[in-house]
């Protein structure tokens, strides 16, 4: 199944991409998908951050199973006001 | 109204956006861009979002706002993209029969909007750039 991962801020910089299309194995969960995303990007992790994860718009815990097609982001710390 | 917007914000709007006949008070916030922050002169701040869950965000901490205190409306909107320094960030209107509540739900609302909502501010200052909440140790040199 594949799904659509969406990356803000200092990820985007970092994976040099604001959108990655990822074929994962059914089953996967959000942190699967972490761990698949840093293989293919090796400078993603920022080292001292703790992200936050969305799936479809809303907050999520990193167990959450994936769906196919799925909307994924992986939120570093916000800093909006 | 609960909004991200890439064009500049008008306070006007979201106070009538919140003014009703109910209403006896309406509270605001500006938040402003500043030109320096620990020690660095900055020059501008660069806002990016994850638009479509911010303005749901956005809209779910103004249902919060309802639930805890008694207010008739509130609206939020929020800048991204490059916003040069005095040009407001972030505005909130919040109305309420009383002041009390219109001022928390006001207070509430800009500290919710730093803890939850999905969106990040990129400090651009003399010799280079950060992005704020992600430091972690020396700042990254300008690309």
């Amino acid at each position: 199944m594949k799904v659509k991962v969406k990356l803000f801020a200092i990820l985007r910089e970092r994976a040099g991409t604001g959108e990655v299309h990822k074929e994962i194995r059914e089953g996967s969960t959000v942190a699967d998908l972490w761990a698949v995303l840093q293989q293919d990007y090796p400078k993603l992790a920022v080292p001292g951050i703790r992200l936050l994860y969305a799936v479809n718009q809303d907050y999520v815990k990193p167990d959450r199973v994936l769906e196919n097609s799925d909307e994924v982001v992986f939120v570093p710390p916000v800093s909006g006001g | 109204m609960f909004r991200v917007t890439d064009k500049p914000i008008h306070l006007q709007e979201l106070v009538d956006c919140v003014t009703v006949p109910e209403a006896g008070a309406v509270a605001t916030f500006i938040g402003t861009t500043r030109n320096n922050n620990e020690g660095r002169r900055v020059i501008a701040l660069d806002y990016e979002a994850y638009p479509e869950m911010a303005e749901k965000e956005l809209a779910r901490l103004g249902e919060e706002a309802g639930k805890k205190w008694q207010i008739c409306r509130m609206a939020i909107v929020h800048r991204v993209g490059p916003v040069q320094i005095t040009e407001p960030s972030v505005m909130i209107a919040v109305s309420a029969a009383h002041r009390e509540a219109a001022f928390a739900a006001c207070r509430f609302a800009i500290e919710e909007i730093k803890r939850t909502v999905p969106i990040w501010k990129k400090e651009v200052y003399e010799g280079g750039e950060i992005w704020i909440g992600t430091q972690s140790g020396q700042p990254l040199p300008r690309a």
